[in-house]
């Protein structure tokens, strides 16, 4: 086996590179999941309760697109239920990330050649990187193995490997998407939209089908073939804490083993830094003429394709809506506690705010990924010989930021049209609620060119100030953290909208800290050194 | 004469590093300056705050009259700045970028814009990571012979183009000093300098070593000599002058500063000269001495 001579090499290096990406996205991943019996014991602490949640389940085909069937009233079953499409969407997000930049990075950026110049196998990168994400997988499946352990042993394990195979299943795909494209951002966003595919397959089959059952555990009810086309509908079927069927995992065994197969066969077909899908040859003559029409024309697939995933997402979600609220309307005890909290339009005001609100979060990742781009053009010393021509460094920015805010607006209005598609009602409420969220992306975008622009060296911490603001929004609640952590978020002093009064104190003075902030990065940017 | 750079008494350092250290340059307006020294010894740097991307700690700096940190914008408009690596966007051909430069500069001469494609034989069509680097150097290079600027900063450009498109390279810089613009050529290529500068400035360790006209350097070096002669030399060793004197017989060599040549050649011809070989001092030699002066001191 000559074509892996130097994997273990590469694979050691992979996780010296990868110190602080992989126990990250492991830690928020875990802390999501482990977080959930803890919440679900306070919302169904009674057996009668979580019996209750189960009819709903099994009625509701909103709720069952929305998070998937459920197969047992055990705290274990429901935190599977519960969290298990998201952190299995997470796992295989990083799945996907670390095999791409082990992969179509290296090669894209000309590393790979000196690296394949060594003593390293046609097929030791790819070895390495699936590797690579083996060790995210396994320590993730361990982990929620152990966190879990409490809610019973068996399913604990069944949910950690079903984490782990997901977030394998989907760093094969990436590992056949990078032998196709030249690109790894095109490689991350391919696979991503895979991963898309996955959900809406699954959130179709599931909503279809009859769902889990209250009465008869496992005598299965109905699933889907949509449900069964979908990876994240296996990590459902495989059923942990309620009669495991433990045969799904050697269908995650085999789809893996496919799609590795496949991709090891084209690694080992093609040359290094070429793709099966070529570049094609552009124009000899260029049109582009302004610093801001360069930055449209780097931005602009990136823009276009949030644009989609956002509007989609309003789309399904608004389809949702009504569902979600007759969840309550078809359980009347609850249907009593919420018509004394403003009735049945009280229960999709709060589905719509906290929807709109999770897409705003996502939106922070966008507009943090719009600003570095910056960052990438100057690091990868293209902007230089851009600013060597008469292009001021605030004419520079400003192409780049007017994308990154602008953007950041435009998709959740496309959101918030979603809505409209999708729900149909209420549409100037929801449009507003979406757009309210844009004053806290923008603080957290002030806040990236804040330290693009004073020390670009740790510009790419502004990840990291994404990641805690999700993590605040989304399990920060959850886990009774203290109101002084959760107000650092900038979405938390958003208005409750729609159903909340709007409150435009808040909101003008989310604003105008993002101005400074903007304000601030670009002072420095004027005055600093190019780093080079 | 007027000058299209003065910098004196150029300060830069990061963090511990001293980058400049009191450098000092001057090229004056139509000519080929060519900006030599050691890796590390400042060169990059230099150009860069030329270019108003760095900001000098002290010292002084003018760029076709102006300050090239305050008036970046102005400046640059009548610059073209080719760097030795050039990176290009993956996703744009090499002619959408010769013509983004060519505008942001704020024009570029369609015809010259042709030829120079044809004669670096370039292909625009294709994009960013499909072409070696010797072609991205072209696309730069194209990019910045096509603009219509009043000079022209160029950091080691030619590094990666094969021999022939050094050729054409040298003709090219050969006929923006028939325009009357003004280069300056920062190079490791001795030659490719010796060929095309007027003048040139040594730099070594953030400080200018040596400027002046390839003439004037020449002057302060030495002139290698081998002579046949038809008697047994003799008083060679005592002129002034004279270095690593070797004679075998009849041999005789030796190196001598220009300013003993005369009295060695008087000195030999005493002797009855059967042949002579004289070598002038190469560029080569001049930066050699150098560098290994600094190895010395280092």
């Amino acid at each position: 086996m000559t074509s892996l001579v130097g994997t273990g090499v590469l694979l050691r290096f992979n996780l010296r590179r990868d110190r602080l990406m992989i126990p990250v996205w492991v830690a928020v991943n875990t802390l999501m999941v482990l977080s959930m019996p803890n919440t679900l014991k306070g919302l169904y602490g009674t057996q009668a309760e979580r019996a209750d949640l189960l009819d709903q389940v099994a009625t509701n085909a909103s709720l069952r697109a929305l998070i998937g069937p459920v197969f047992d009233d055990s705290l274990g079953a429901l935190t599977a239920w519960r969290v298990g499409v998201y952190a299995g969407a997470l796992a295989a997000v990083t799945g996907l990330l670390v095999v791409v930049r082990h992969t179509r990075d290296e090669e894209e950026t000309g590393r790979q050649e000196l690296l394949s110049s060594g003593v390293v196998g046609r097929r030791a990168s790819l070895t390495a990187a699936l590797l690579a994400a083996a060790v995210a997988g396994g320590v993730l499946a361990l982990l929620v193995t152990a966190g879990l352990a409490g809610q019973g042993v068996v399913g604990a394990l069944a949910f950690g490997l079903g984490l782990a195979a997901v977030g394998m299943l989907f760093a094969t795909t990436a590992a056949i998407v990078a032998q196709l494209t030249e690109s790894a951002r095109l490689a991350r966003g391919l696979t991503a939209g895979v991963l898309g595919v996955a959900f809406v397959l699954r959130a179709s089959g599931d909503s279809a089908s009859t769902g889990g059952t209250s009465q008869a555990f496992g005598s299965g009810g109905g699933s889907s073939v949509l449900t069964w086309l979908s990876p994240l509908g296996w990590l459902s079927q495989l059923r942990p804490f309620a009669a495991e069927r433990w045969w799904v995992l050697l269908l995650f065994a085999a789809a893996i083993a496919g799609q590795g197969a496949l991709a090891y066969v084209l690694a080992g077909r093609r040359d290094v830094g070429m793709s099966f899908v070529p570049t094609r040859p552009g124009p000899p003559v260029g049109r582009l003429g302004t610093a801001g029409a360069l930055a449209w024309r780097l931005q602009r697939g990136a823009v276009l394709g949030w644009s989609l995933g956002f509007f989609l997402a309003g789309v399904v979600y608004g389809g949702l809506t009504d569902g979600v609220a007759d969840l309550v309307g078809d359980n009347e005890r609850a249907r009593e506690i919420f018509e004394r909290m403003g009735g049945h339009s009280g229960i999709t005001d709060a589905f719509l705010a906290s929807m709109t609100g999770m897409l705003g979060l996502v939106a922070a990742l966008y507009i943090v990924a719009s600003v570095l781009r910056l960052h990438g053009e100057e690091t990868s010393m293209r902007a230089e010989p851009v600013l060597a021509n008469a292009v001021g460094r605030l004419r520079w920015a400003s192409g780049h930021l007017v994308i990154a805010f602008g953007g950041s607006a435009l998709i959740m209005l496309l959101a918030g049209l979603g809505f409209a598609v999708g729900y149909g009602k209420q549409v100037g409420p929801v449009l507003g609620a979406c757009l309210v969220q844009v004053a806290a992306v923008w603080v957290v975008g002030g806040l990236a060119v804040l330290l693009y622009g004073l020390a670009p060296r740790v510009a790419p911490l502004a990840w990291g100030v994404a990641g805690a603001v999700l993590l605040i929004g989304w399990v920060g609640p959850a886990l009774d953290v203290p109101q002084v952590v959760l107000d650092l978020s900038p979405f938390g002093h958003l208005p409750k909208l729609p159903g909340g009064d709007m409150e435009w104190g808040p909101v003008l003075v989310l604003l105008a800290l993002a101005a400074v902030l903007v304000t601030g990065g670009l002072a420095g940017l004027r005055r600093r050194d190019l780093t080079t | 004469m007027t000058k299209a750079i003065t910098v004196s008494g150029l300060h830069k350092s990061f963090g511990g590093t001293q980058a400049l250290d009191g450098l000092d340059l001057e090229v004056t307006t139509g000519e080929v300056h060519g900006f030599l020294g050691p890796n590390g010894a400042g060169k990059s740097t230099t150009l860069r705050v030329l270019l108003g991307l760095l900001r000098a700690d002290s010292g002084a700096a003018q760029v076709l009259g102006r300050d090239p940190w305050a008036d970046a914008v102005e400046v640059h408009r009548r610059i073209a700045y080719v760097p030795g690596d050039v990176t290009l966007w993956r996703n744009l051909s090499g002619g959408e970028v010769i013509d983004l430069y060519g505008r942001l500069r704020g024009g570029l001469d369609a015809g010259r814009r042709a030829t120079l494609i044809e004669r670096f034989e370039l292909d625009p069509t294709k994009k960013g990571r499909t072409y070696s680097k010797g072609n991205r150097q072209k696309v730069a290079l194209v990019a910045a012979f096509a603009s219509d600027v009043d000079l022209l900063i160029l950091d080691e450009p030619t590094s990666g183009l094969d021999p022939l498109m050094e050729e054409v390279f040298q003709r090219c810089v050969e006929e923006e000093r028939e325009r009357g613009r003004t280069v300056l050529l920062s190079s490791h290529i001795l030659s490719e300098v010796e060929e095309l500068c007027d003048r040139v400035s040594i730099i070594r360790r953030g400080r200018t070593v040596e400027t002046g006209s390839l003439a004037d350097l020449r002057h302060l070096t030495r002139t290698s000599v081998t002579a046949e002669l038809a008697g047994t030399p003799n008083g060679l060793a005592h002129l002034p002058g004279v270095h690593d004197l070797d004679v075998q017989g009849h041999r005789v060599r030796l190196q001598v500063d220009t300013d003993g040549l005369d009295a060695v050649l008087r000195q030999l011809s005493e002797s009855g000269v059967r042949s002579l070989t004289s070598t002038p001092p190469t560029l080569e030699e001049l930066f050699l001495r150098h560098y290994q002066n600094e190895g010395a001191t280092s």
